[in-house]
């Protein structure tokens, strides 16, 4: 194992992921809004936000995916020596981390008629998150809200699985935003 | 403070009901199955709402704690009293200075802002459970969204009592899919469920946890003959005069004496400290303390 694998976790874990839950819990309550949150430095490429949500979010209860782009020793040595989550195909995951390309949509789970909440929760490297493009609407959004995404069908097709799906948050830099299943894109 | 982890519990636990606070927005009034933890306190004491609490705190909140609108109550203090300890976080009985509100059977007066955070203690989360005591069964029912016999519940409170006998607990429809129990809060709080502040339910013994995000359509059943109608009693606050909120009972002696007052102690207070006054209060004095 790399030393930096030991680097970059949270000074103070208890407060540090306090306030990330927090700016995740914003996210994934009001589709569209953009959250910072820090505390972790993850090994390159994952961003900030990418590994401050995933050792908020991962322990060794969370078989995580990991993307091409995002596989690599590094980024291996810095999991599991942070969260201790084991690595896993995509049909077992409940995290996946990676670039949208990299992340074969139809193979992750997307729950159980009678536990929808055992679906993956998808972490979306973006190389840049504004409140420009497509538009939200549903609940946690007042009227309708807009952010941009990487793709707007493959949404509206995850949004039609409900209660079933996906849910998904997007990361660039130290900010985050997140989409769940219940949000209508257009 | 040394002595505990911030906002007592293990930090993998945290991240196990936070995953579940997650998935319980992501699909709004799904009751998430999470493994609740023994607390400092007995089951029925707000397990579920504690727990909820202590994985969504953090340092710079300020944290209120009502127990059906009061916050000097032993249940409310106690719990005020366990995050001020183990989370040094502050706290305050202002509705409107609060950052998350736990609470017990009952929703403040005054509107929640979109910064503002409520956090429900629930008994029993399963709002079928009195119809049908399989989990199993009512699992199912969720899943095929077969709904139907809580409307024939509904429908036998109108054959036998001419109206909609159930007065709390009542249940609702969340975004036109979930049958939910909003746990016990009055009827009359129904229409404040869709609110601009996030709603997170915590139920510590039946270890469910299930959540209501921002502007939610939340939909109290009814029949078109027989609309929802939130109720209180037919009377005015007798200590701050408010004719718009809920109202408890009190009996005052044994010759039927009895008085009504605000179930919002704040809300009650505050208005009375702005100069409002009802039928049985004592007017403010202009040199009051």
């Amino acid at each position: 194992m790399q030393a930096h694998a030991l680097e970059g976790g949270f000074t103070n874990a208890p407060i540090d992921a306090a306030r990330a839950f927090r700016g995740l819990m914003t996210a994934m309550a009001r589709p569209g809004t953009i959250c910072d949150v820090s505390g972790a430095t993850a090994p390159a490429p994952l961003s900030v936000a990418a590994g401050t949500a995933i050792l908020t979010l991962c322990d060794p209860d969370t078989p995580i995916y990991l993307g091409a782009a995002c596989d690599t020793q590094d980024v291996r040595d810095w999991i599991t020596f942070q969260t201790g989550a084991p690595f896993a195909p995509a049909d077992k995951a409940m995290f996946a981390v990676g670039g949208w390309d990299d992340l074969p949509l139809a193979k992750f789970a997307i729950g159980t008629a009678e536990y929808p909440d055992r679906s993956a929760t998808l972490i979306v490297e973006m190389p840049e998150l504004s409140s420009h493009g497509a538009t939200l609407s549903g609940p946690g959004i007042k009227d309708t809200a807009s952010l941009s995404l990487p793709d707007c069908a493959a949404f509206q097709a995850n949004a039609m699985l409900f209660p079933l799906g996906l849910d998904f948050i997007f990361t660039c830099a130290d900010r985050l935003a997140a989409l769940p299943r219940t949000t209508r894109v257009r | 403070m040394s002595d505990y982890n911030f906002a007592y519990l293990d930090e993998q636990t945290k991240r196990m009901i936070r995953r579940a606070i997650l998935k319980g927005l992501a699909i709004p009034g799904y009751q998430v199955p999470f493994a609740s933890r023994e607390m400092p306190m007995p089951y029925g004491w707000g397990t579920g709402g504690v727990q909820v609490s202590a994985a969504v705190l953090t340092p710079e909140d300020r944290f209120k704690v009502i127990d059906q609108g009061a916050d000097d109550t032993t249940n409310a203090v106690s719990i005020r009293r366990f995050f001020e300890k183990t989370a040094g976080v502050a706290v305050t009985e202002a509705t409107t200075e609060a950052s998350v509100i736990q609470t017990r059977h009952r929703i403040p007066e005054a509107p929640l802002r979109e910064d503002q955070i409520l956090v429900y203690q629930v008994p029993i989360p399963e709002p079928l459970r009195f119809l049908e005591p399989s989990e199993v069964e009512t699992r199912k029912m969720h899943s095929l969204e077969e709904y139907g016999l809580m409307h024939v519940k509904l429908y036998e409170d109108i054959s036998q009592h001419g109206a909609i006998a159930t007065a709390y607990a009542y249940p609702v429809k969340v975004e036109g899919r979930y049958v939910m129990d909003p746990s016990p809060i009055p009827k009359f709080d129904n229409p404040k469920l869709e609110m601009a502040g996030i709603q997170l339910f915590g139920a510590g013994r039946e270890q469910r946890i299930y959540a209501v995000p921002p502007y939610t359509h939340v939909v109290s059943l009814d029949f078109d003959d027989y609309p929802f109608e939130p109720t209180k009693a037919d009377h005015a606050c007798d200590l701050c005069g408010a004719t718009d909120s809920y109202l408890d009972e009190l009996i005052m002696d044994d010759a039927g004496g009895r008085m009504f007052m605000c179930s919002d102690t704040d809300y009650c207070g505050t208005r009375c400290a702005a100069g409002h006054c009802g039928a049985q209060g004592t007017p403010l004095a202009e040199d009051a303390a």
